[in-house]
């Protein structure tokens, strides 16, 4: 993952995203009928889009081989500034995920609660009564400004749970 | 002339309103509050709050969601000065000298020249509005499908290849950007395209979530652990704040240079705020007489960008409004915004709908204003404010993120949108793509596709339509010159002859 995001490498990667999501697009735009000039289909700008990107990610590969062959790799230079942070990511997507399946099953208190708590997880510095303080502070903000003040319509227990 | 001065003070009566006055008011209050705040700019707190203003009325809606535009961007210099921290890209080159000056004991006085910039750049940018955008208005309404189709490609192209960075890169994001936007129901057919089966994608990708997606949780993926701690600070006092009046003269040609490249750059479709400012601080370097001195606390490193940032944020809302056409993304958000609450917004919106645009202007100046008044008493609180830790910020901001993008339909589906374009955002911000195009593709994608297809309708399949008409030929001559100049500046940096522009002190993701 470092090798992928490191500055000599993420071009390719980048390039080959491009390419992949682009060839992907044209070809599910095809089925879309693409139509003439003067009659264009539903499917004709998707499919230019799609062709369009691929083209860029050539042009992006195309420039970061030509870039890697002009500069040898020097060892050690590579400054890695950035160690990947799965620890904070796992928590803030689970954050979102919990606050829709929770509120789903059991309403806006338990969501709120869970996604405040799970995404505070994600920092190394936060410690457990900051975590417990924050979610309970944040859950009551929530109602307050949300339910009841903008009225949104989410029960804040649902009525299976209770 | 005398039209425009009318309708100005009809506008006044407007933004007079209590009513929308109010909504003024705790729209630059928010949006002071949340640019002061580490690691969230103009577009994190208009997206955050843009579901709120779904159920408000129209006007009050729209001078709300502005007045954060502009007061996050006097929330942000207070960071870039006093800490060293650009919590918004624009003001990361406020840093280069504005740190400096704080660290001589003169931050005070760094925050009070940036007010009075601000304001006197603003209030041009707004006199500018006035006048310019009824004659704009007079020409577009010569406007047909060839001519919008190719001035949108203007703004896309520009918007894609003068960011900072790789052009390639750009031009691929505003290319996703558009093919999000032909997800879900073809309007002219009737058909769904590309919604994987998922029946609440029939009506599209919500503005909200790819904008709360990308701005927001990407950059909390990108920022977690990562925001540096900040210390103490030394207080800042009203009484520091008043500069002298040598400084004020070391400051007002610097201003009005800066004034001018921001009013300039605005007119410009698609010339984000982040290049804007640091070619401002490019050209006080060159004009200056003791250009080794930058860096090291000069008042005119300061002045020149922070009043280019206000005069653009104004001069921005004229192709937005008159053509419809925004320049960079967080015009494009107010520009959807608009769409959501049913105003289109063109040639059109000034007889239509002359309270929202007359209103709008007239509520700059007080909002102004009030930023003025605001940030005197208040600047020991946004002191304090900045000292909130992150660790806290995120994790509510989260939520709030996730209650937004629910309220906008009521609808659970909309948080996993969210969350699958905040990842989407992350992983390509991690491979140093330009993340603004996408939201400008997005808002302007059905736009194109709609005038590209009735342009080629009309003209029988003849791509040369869009050359043949005078105006269309003129504005696809202006793309040619813009990607001949590009090319150029480029081939001469790669011969190591160019300038390079100043770097700002710590990572930005512009």
């Amino acid at each position: 993952m470092e090798l992928l995001t490191s500055p000599r490498y993420k071009d390719y990667c980048g390039g080959l995203i491009l390419v992949i999501v682009g060839l992907a697009a044209a070809f599910q735009a095809q089925s879309y009928q693409i139509g003439t000039l003067t009659r264009m289909g539903p499917g004709f700008f998707p499919a230019a889009l799609g062709i369009i990107l691929a083209a860029a990610g050539v042009v992006l590969l195309g420039t970061a081989m030509a870039r890697n062959a002009r500069t040898a790799v020097i060892e050690g230079e590579a400054v890695r500034r950035h160690p990947p942070e799965w620890r904070g990511w796992a928590c803030i997507c689970l954050a979102v995920i919990a606050f829709a399946v929770l509120g789903e099953l059991t309403g806006l208190v338990p969501a709120t609660f869970a996604c405040v708590f799970i995404a505070a997880l994600g920092d190394r510095d936060n410690s457990l009564r900051d975590i417990v303080l924050l979610s309970i502070g944040v859950t009551i903000a929530g109602v307050a400004v949300f339910w009841w003040g903008l009225g949104i319509l989410f029960p804040l227990f649902s009525r299976d749970f209770m | 002339m005398w039209q425009s001065l009318m309708d100005l003070g009809y506008g006044f009566g407007l933004a007079f309103e209590p009513h929308n006055l109010f909504w003024c008011f705790v729209g630059v209050l928010v949006g002071n509050l949340i640019g002061v705040l580490p690691g969230t700019g103009a577009l994190t707190a208009i997206s955050m709050l843009l579901p709120l203003t779904f159920s408000m009325q129209p006007v009050p809606a729209i001078l709300m969601l502005a007045g954060i535009f502009y007061g996050s961007q006097y929330g942000g210099a207070i960071g870039a000065i006093l800490l060293n921290l650009p919590s918004h890209p624009p003001h990361a080159v406020t840093c280069l000298d504005g740190y400096p000056m704080t660290r001589k004991g003169k931050g005070g006085t760094a925050l009070g020249l940036t007010m009075l910039c601000s304001f006197f750049a603003a209030s041009f940018g707004i006199i500018v509005m006035v006048f310019a955008s009824p004659l704009l208005v007079a020409v577009a309404f010569k406007f047909g499908p060839p001519e919008l189709f190719s001035i949108m490609l203007l703004g896309l192209i520009a918007g894609s290849t003068m960011s900072r960075g790789s052009p390639v890169k750009g031009i691929a994001m505003t290319v996703i950007g558009l093919l999000i936007g032909t997800v879900g129901t073809d309007v002219q057919t009737g058909l769904q395209r590309f919604n994987f089966g998922i029946p609440e994608l029939a009506d599209g990708i919500e503005l909200v979530s790819i904008a709360m997606g990308v701005f927001g949780i990407a950059d909390f993926l990108r920022h977690v652990n990562r925001m540096k701690h900040i210390g103490s600070l030394a207080p800042v006092r009203f009484r520091d704040m008043r500069p002298s009046k040598a400084e004020l003269k070391e400051a007002f040609f610097p201003m009005l240079r800066g004034t001018l490249v921001g009013t300039l750059f605005g007119a410009m479709p698609g010339t984000g705020p982040t290049i804007t400012t640091f070619i401002a601080y490019a050209l006080e370097q060159k004009v200056s007489r003791t250009p080794e001195k930058f860096g090291t606390g000069m008042i005119a490193g300061v002045a020149a960008p922070e009043a280019a940032s206000h005069s653009k944020t104004q001069v921005d809302f004229i192709p937005t409004m008159s053509l419809g056409i925004p320049g960079d993304a967080v015009m494009a958000l107010l520009l959807g915004a608009l769409l959501i609450h049913g105003i289109q917004p063109g040639p059109r919106l000034l007889t239509e709908h002359p309270d929202i645009f007359w209103g709008l202007i007239a509520s700059f100046w007080v909002g102004n204003v009030m930023l003025m008044v605001l940030n005197v008493p208040m600047i020991g609180v946004w002191v304090k404010l900045l000292q909130v830790p992150y660790r806290f910020l995120f994790p509510s901001a989260v939520f709030f993120i996730a209650i937004g993008a629910y309220s906008v339909n009521n609808d659970i589906f909309a948080v996993y949108e969210v969350l699958a374009f905040g990842i989407f955002g992350a992983i390509f911000m991690a491979l140093d793509f330009p993340i603004a195009p996408i939201l400008l593709g997005y808002v302007l994608g059905p736009m194109v596709e709609e005038n590209f297809r009735r342009a080629l309708l009309l003209s029988r399949g003849h791509l040369t339509t869009f050359i043949e008409r005078p105006i269309s030929g003129t504005i696809i001559g202006i793309i040619v010159l813009l990607l001949a100049a590009q090319a150029f500046f480029a081939m001469r940096a790669r011969a190591g002859k160019g300038t390079a522009l100043p770097v700002p002190p710590s990572d930005v993701i512009a």
